[in-house]
């Protein structure tokens, strides 16, 4: 029973992490209808941005995490937006395809211009945060871990006040809706977009750092696994829909953990990819999704 | 001049498409000698050492005059870490550069897919630290200065019971990487024939950075020590993970350890890990400490590490062998590598033996407040 707890413990901040950066793959989708392949590398950038921050800050103090952890949102909040102005702006009503391309292109730019300015070989990440393991009912509960879950909720409940509760959120969800009518209506399309942008990255940063956190070994290719198990989460939970990429990203985590701890631990990838099939195969727009039929 | 060009295109014609372009080049008066490394990506650490240690070796021998009267010309080629680079790699050294051997590589699963390579164009290959047996039973032309992993399979399973006493194992292997499959499969045979007991397997996979779902799984099991057959980036996450579950057991591995980044990255987590390797800087032996003060020398003061050690030992394995040949024909140098016997090296005494596998004695070393520290040498 100890071990059931501790693995879902283990599960649940690997997939709180994987909810994070699920999501900002998710509101890209929902506002442009096209998946930032770069988002990964975003996640990459943030979690360097916090290996820098993490050397002028005093380590272990809960202040000094939390500035990293803003600056590095902050930081990758801007590398959003600029990627998103000098990359994709241009293609705006081209070819869906053509975007794709294109963030796979700038993702192959961030992850090798990576390599020249940060280096291949993998780097320690500082303990930012204070460390502290308890012992409770037999379990071990990392400090580290309960960070990664506190952390994820409260970025959940501010994105969701955001998208719900204000002006820019409901200007968000117009876009989304519709673009035409909501420049018809006096939405800044262009402000919006970059707006998600923003957000999106922010939250990836905050997976960058929350993950290194854990697993203290980044590099500039680190993005590519976790990015790549963040969106099966998001199309898990239906592509577009914010509620569905959290819960996507924590079913992929847990299932993952327990996997793992299994015989079967070699199929890890295989059986999480394999649920994606089936899930898909019953519900084609996901867990969560509404599966729209297209208008002629 | 003649005879150099000769020597040069004659393997090249009978192997390569190319054969036409070498016409048109000139003569080169030196021997090329190809290398194929992971000078970036994951084994990066490993890659970079093992070539400051051939560059070293090249640039030693040149100084001495070279062999056969030119000099030696080190061509270097990254396959950054990945898989299916190596084979690509192998052949454009082979065809376009005509090198007469190749030296590579640190991973055996890369060695193992350029070796075919050079076995079908008759080129010597020598590796400097694969140490799965499966490279060189690639076929004849593959030789290797480190020693392998069933013997250093058997010498931690005897440093296990005789060092650390421990008798109740948990394998925690990378499924994979060959040489991790390998060293679990070459400890364990011997510490179960010897009375051990290995209480639990668990596996990951290369890349991964999660390892606590497996240690929670061997923790209700009670083991007196884990065995991580792996490389160290794994290794380092795999003991803070440890720690972090409170597991306080000594965790150990193999040569796929050694490098500063275990420390780097684990921290504290590493203190009281032991792993077993090639050498020690610490070794008091004459030539060692010439090779370490050269190498502090040319590298800006770096210590050289096991990979260095045997990356210069790979080069001058070969340069030996090709001096003792005479001559850079693939078939010569390939028969006079077979009959290294005795070689003095930085690494120990090398004898290539029926299998052109090296017999050697293995050290092993902890880590101590934050260094690596030499233990005891355990001889096969």
């Amino acid at each position: 029973m100890s071990e059931f707890l501790q693995q879902l413990l283990n599960g649940l901040s690997l997939g709180a992490i994987y909810a994070l950066i699920a999501l900002g793959y998710t509101m890209v989708y929902g506002v442009l209808r096209f998946i930032n392949f770069a988002h990964s590398d975003v996640f990459m950038v943030g979690s360097f941005i916090g290996y820098y921050m993490g050397r002028l800050v005093p380590h272990e103090t809960l202040w000094g995490g939390l500035v990293v952890l803003a600056v590095a949102m902050i930081g990758c909040a801007i590398l959003g937006m600029t990627i998103e102005r000098l990359a994709y702006r241009r293609l705006r009503g081209s070819p869906t395809l053509n975007v794709l391309i294109t963030a796979i292109g700038v993702s192959l730019l961030l992850e090798y211009s990576g390599q020249i300015f940060f280096g291949a070989a993998p780097r320690n990440f500082p303990s930012i945060f204070p460390v502290r393991n308890f012992e409770v009912a037999g379990i071990i509960v990392g400090s580290n871990q309960l960070i990664v879950i506190a952390v994820s909720v409260v970025l959940m409940i501010v994105l969701q006040f955001i998208v719900y509760r204000t002006k820019i959120g409901t200007a968000m969800r117009a876009v989304s809706l519709n673009p035409k009518a909501a420049t018809l209506m006096g939405v800044n399309n262009d402000v919006v977009i970059s707006f998600t942008f923003g957000l999106g990255s922010a939250l990836a940063a905050a997976g960058g750092i929350l993950y290194a956190l854990n697993y203290p070994s980044i590099d500039p290719l680190m993005g590519v696994m976790p990015g790549l198990k963040a969106f099966v989460a998001a199309i898990l939970g239906g592509i577009g829909n914010i509620p569905g990429a959290a819960l996507g990203g924590l079913i992929l985590g847990t299932v993952e953990t327990f996997v793992n701890g299994s015989q079967w631990s070699t199929y890890k990838d295989a059986i999480a990819f394999a649920i994606l099939i089936i899930i898909l195969l019953f519900r084609p727009a996901g867990l969560l999704g509404r599966f729209t039929v297209e208008k002629v | 001049m003649i005879k150099a060009l000769r020597t040069l295109w004659l393997p090249a014609l009978a192997f390569t498409a190319f054969a036409a372009a070498a016409i048109a080049q000139t003569p080169a008066a030196t021997i090329k000698v190809g290398e194929f490394a992971s000078l970036t990506g994951k084994e990066a650490a490993f890659g970079q050492s093992s070539h400051k240690g051939t560059l070293l070796a090249i640039e030693e021998l040149n100084a001495r005059g070279g062999a056969l009267g030119q000099q030696f010309e080190l061509i270097t080629e990254d396959n950054q870490s990945k898989q299916g680079e190596s084979a690509t790699i192998a052949k454009k050294l082979i065809s376009r550069d005509k090198v007469i051997a190749l030296l590579g590589e640190v991973a055996s699963g890369r060695s193992l897919e350029a070796a075919p390579i050079a076995q079908n164009a008759k080129i010597p290959m020598v590796s400097p630290s694969s140490t799965n047996p499966k490279v060189t039973e690639m076929g004849s032309y593959i030789f290797r200065v480190c020693f392998i992993d069933p013997l250093q399979g058997r010498l931690l399973a005897k440093f296990a019971q005789n060092t650390l006493k421990a008798k109740r194992v948990a394998l925690l292997t990378s499924v994979s990487s060959p040489y991790s499959v390998g060293l679990a499969k070459f400890f364990k045979e011997p510490f179960i024939a010897q009375g051990g007991e290995i209480v639990i397997e668990q596996r990951f996979s290369e890349n991964d950075k999660d390892f606590k779902a497996q240690l929670t799984a061997i923790k209700p099991t009670k083991p007196d020590a884990i065995f991580v057959p792996g490389y160290y980036t794994e290794a380092a996450l795999i003991c803070k993970q440890a720690r972090d579950l409170g597991l306080e057991i000594p965790i150990f591995g193999g040569d796929g350890w050694e490098a500063p980044q275990l420390i780097e990255i684990g921290g504290k987590a590493v203190e009281g890990t032991y792993y077993t390797t090639h050498y020690s800087p610490e070794s008091t032996s004459p030539a060692v400490q010439k090779f370490v003060a050269d190498f502090r020398a040319k590298f800006a003061g770096e210590t050289p590490d096991a990979m260095a050690a045997l990356g210069y030992d790979s080069a001058m394995v070969l340069a030996d062998a090709i001096k003792r040949a005479n001559t850079t024909e693939g078939p010569k140098v390939r028969d006079a590598l077979a009959a290294t016997k005795n070689y003095s090296g930085i690494t120990g005494m090398i004898t290539i033996d029926a299998k052109r596998n090296a017999t050697k004695s293995a050290v092993v070393v902890t880590v101590k407040d934050g260094q690596f520290k030499f233990v005891e040498t355990i001889a096969p």
